[in-house]
């Protein structure tokens, strides 16, 4: 019984993929399948469903970390034997729900989640900001240029109120990757943090040869500033190796992908980027891309102050300006990107300005622009 | 007992966010590795910089994906997390769970690793966090064995697939995105644990334009839902959003006051082919392209129609390298079905494939390749008509790839013959 090391290959089971999504569904779930009618959101954080049968399915909404232990998943393991039969599921955006087919034991679960610390806020719902979606940073990542669960603590500390609150325009989806791999796409997010890199690959000679394939780091760059190069180690040994021009590096770190010894990674150097106004669906308007408004801010652990004042800043004009239902790239579209910069009190800089594959698309080709304070 | 002074991670203890800091030292109390976690943190912390080397490939017999290695560069400082590899379970669509699995899948981790979890990746997996490498085989028998659940992918393969939770607990989902998920997950086993792809390739599944899994910027095959006959109007429900006896979005704000159908609904439709008429909401269905906003406005008072399915799109991703990519509408309406195994969906991706494989470059993304080669050549292997749903605009410049057969008299001429006519 149990693996055998001597047999690795013995009884082995492969293939079988995940167990059936219909083992786990609570029973109202699985009584109306395909039947629902309607959703309210009764309060924040708690959705109420309506099934053509008349049958009701409530769910609570509460917030996690996403880099959970397990000894708190089966604290949530305890709320969902004693309240929901058994049964929890988990959000694309990192959010827990607890499901309950009546009303009358919506109260003893949120009064049991509020009893637990901070550990489970009850929020994420309707014109709120939901949970951030996130990477690993410092945690678990070799490419990082900023730490991901530390940064998303500090960001959601600070603007807490507007995840346990339904007081904006329309609903914001903020989202964090630590370097410009994005392995969590930020690139379509309301607001979005980016780790970015500021200094040029170094070369580790010594190392090269042992680890990369030289011609796959050359071609790793999207700008063909790596070329090979033939180099003397301190022993005397020639080694082929490569050199990288600094002025045409765009810090994209592809090349530390491919070649482990060339590092990019920096104290000083290494920051965050803040993107805005990005959206994924095609309510009214069809999916867009978040627009660098922001280029840099320092890495300033354990609470980075000057991240989490700028998403706030930004956060807060857009809810103090917007329509109802604009989400923040609607929001600016409307007014101008112009007139963004100056309700953001966001300096504007020539980094704003594309100059990278198709840039001409984003550069203004009408005289409809407005007189804001930019113009002296 | 703490094994490090960790003055700057404690501070993220404080404030009203779920803290992972104190989370870690509770599960510190179990595995003591997690000790090490939070003491590399700490310095990295103190040094603004990772502490995680490069790579190193780790993995099972016969998989070539699901297992992401990761070491230690200060490993006598952090023992605990010399080797910390992380495992990649596929998710069960739509990541609901009995507690019985989850707790199955705690006790797995709390033998086999650190206990640290990731709920969930970003593709969708749930993610073990840190492992060392004699224990991935074990694991792997333990979670085949006893859980009878499998790996996730990594690397240039399928990955895992993704989905909106759908008809489970949604009124909007066009198609069983769940369905579509689970059958076409179990269909790709080899792809997924396999990698024999250019770079990465992901699906995801989302039943209505809303995206809950953001399918249009995230992944290079796109199952959206849509219908193509008629919004579902019940007026009754229209004249009480109208009267405030129903709250818009069903509630989505506090701060909203008074509804206005004419400037929140109306007003916000993209195409401008709804009005008010006596008192009844009209939609102009011919001119409508389904963006849900309405719908998501007066939940109770509007519903997709019935006639529904959904669109493939295509394409889509992350900068790395050339610049992000939405996907690509390629298919305007299909019918997913599990009734013929979703083999609509499968015809499509394997002529995708295909091509893909054969002419994609090493690390480009189907969508990369798309860009390459053009969406007019595209469409041709996927041997869609074009139409001018394809694009937003027609072309702006003149450069037309023509084709010799298109040209009256082909491309063969004499310039010997032009000489005698036009001298030089």
């Amino acid at each position: 019984m149990g693996y055998d090391p001597e047999n690795p290959m013995k009884d082995r089971i492969t293939d079988i993929g995940p167990p059936h999504y219909e083992r786990f569904f609570p029973q109202v779930i699985k009584d109306n399948y395909g039947k629902w009618l309607y959703h309210e959101i009764v309060r924040p954080g708690v959705l109420k469903h309506v099934s053509e049968s008349g049958a009701e399915c409530y769910t609570v909404r509460v917030a996690s970390a996403r880099l959970i232990s397990i000894e708190h998943i089966r604290e949530m393991c305890d709320i969902a034997d004693k309240h929901c039969d058994g049964i929890l599921r988990f959000t694309t955006r990192n959010n827990a729900e607890f499901m309950v087919d009546d009303e009358a034991k919506v109260q003893p679960l949120l009064d049991d989640l509020a009893s637990r610390g901070n550990k489970f806020p009850v929020g994420g719902t309707g014109a709120s900001v939901s949970n951030m979606v996130h990477t690993q940073g410092w945690v678990h990542c070799h490419t990082p240029a900023t730490d991901a669960s530390g940064v998303v603590k500090a960001v959601m500390d600070e603007i807490f109120d507007y995840f346990v609150e339904m007081k904006l325009p329309a609903k914001c989806k903020m989202a964090l990757a630590c370097c410009i791999n994005m392995c969590g796409a930020v690139h379509a997010s309301d607001i979005a943090i980016l780790g970015i890199h500021r200094k040029p690959p170094m070369v580790d000679n010594e190392a090269i040869t042992g680890v990369c394939e030289i011609p796959l780091a050359i071609s790793a760059c999207p700008l063909g500033a790596i070329k090979p190069a033939k180099v003397t180690l301190e022993n005397g040994d020639e080694i082929k190796s490569v050199k990288v021009n600094a002025e045409r590096c765009m810090f994209c770190g592809n090349c530390y992908t491919m070649c482990p010894a060339m590092p990019l990674a920096d104290p000083e150097g290494d920051g965050c980027a803040i993107l805005v106004g990005g959206k994924v669906s095609a309510s009214r308007t069809g999916a867009t891309f978040s627009k660098l408004v922001i280029p840099f801010l320092p890495n300033n652990p354990p609470r980075w102050p000057e991240v989490v004042q700028a998403v706030k800043k930004i956060l807060e004009a857009w809810a103090k300006n917007a329509r109802k239902y604009e989400r923040i790239g609607e929001w600016a579209e409307r007014i101008g990107w112009e007139r963004f910069y100056e309700k953001c009190d966001i300096p504007f800089s020539d980094k704003s300005i594309d100059d990278y594959r198709l840039a001409y698309d984003t550069w203004r080709t009408t005289t409809q622009f407005k007189f804001t304070s930019h113009i002296k | 007992m703490p094994k490090h002074d960790t003055p700057l991670m404690d501070e993220l203890e404080k404030g009203p966010w779920p803290s992972f800091v104190s989370d870690l030292k509770r599960q510190a109390e179990k595995n003591p590795e997690c000790w090490d976690i939070l003491g590399q943190m700490e310095l990295s912390y103190k040094d603004k910089i990772t502490h995680w080397k490069h790579g190193g490939i780790v993995g099972v017999f016969g998989y070539g994906g699901g297992i992401v290695g990761r070491y230690s560069d200060s490993p006598d400082k952090f023992p605990g997390v010399a080797h910390f590899h992380t495992v990649r379970l596929n998710q069960p669509s739509s990541k609901f769970y009995s507690t019985e699995m989850l707790r199955k899948v705690c006790d797995l981790w709390e033998k086999h690793g650190s206990g640290m979890t990731n709920m969930h990746g970003s593709t969708g997996d749930m993610v073990l966090l840190g492992t060392r490498t004699e224990e991935l085989e074990p694991l792997f028998f333990d979670l085949t064995h006893e859980l009878k659940w499998d790996l996730g992918g990594s690397g240039s393969n399928l990955r895992t697939p993704s989905c909106c939770l759908g008809k489970a607990r949604c009124e909007w989902a066009c198609y069983d995105t769940q369905a579509a998920c689970h059958t076409l997950t179990m269909h790709y086993q080899d792809e997924i644990h396999r990698p024999a792809f250019p770079y990465k390739f992901k699906f995801k599944f989302s039943g209505c334009a809303n995206d809950c899994v953001a399918s249009a910027a995230r992944s290079d095959f796109a199952v959206i839902g849509t219908w193509r006959d008629n919004i579902r109007i019940n007026q009754d429900e229209v004249k009480k959003y109208i009267s405030g006896e129903l709250k818009a979005g069903g509630g989505i704000a506090d701060s909203f006051g008074a509804f206005d159908i004419k400037k929140d609904v109306i007003g916000h439709c993209p195409t401008g082919c709804m009005w008010m008429e006596g008192g009844d909401l009209k939609i102009d269905d011919a001119e409508c392209t389904r963006c849900m906003h309405c719908i998501n406005v007066m939940p109770r008072a509007l519903r997709p129609g019935v006639d529904q399915g959904a669109t493939i799109m295509m394409g889509a991703k992350a900068p790395i390298l050339d610049g992000a990519q939405l996907a690509t509408m390629v298919i305007p309406f299909v019918k997913p079905t599990a009734d013929n195994d979703f083999e609509d969906l499968i015809e499509v991706i394997e002529k995708a494939w295909d091509w893909w494989m054969e002419f994609g470059k090493n690390r480009e993304r189907i969508g990369e390749t798309m860009q390459r080669v053009g969406l007019p050549s595209f469409l041709r292997v996927m041997e869609v008509e074009p139409i001018p749903q394809h694009v937003k605009e027609p072309r702006c410049n003149p450069y037309v790839f023509w084709e010799a057969a298109e040209v009256e008299g082909g491309w063969d001429r004499d310039i010997k013959e032009f000489r005698e006519r036009h001298k030089m």
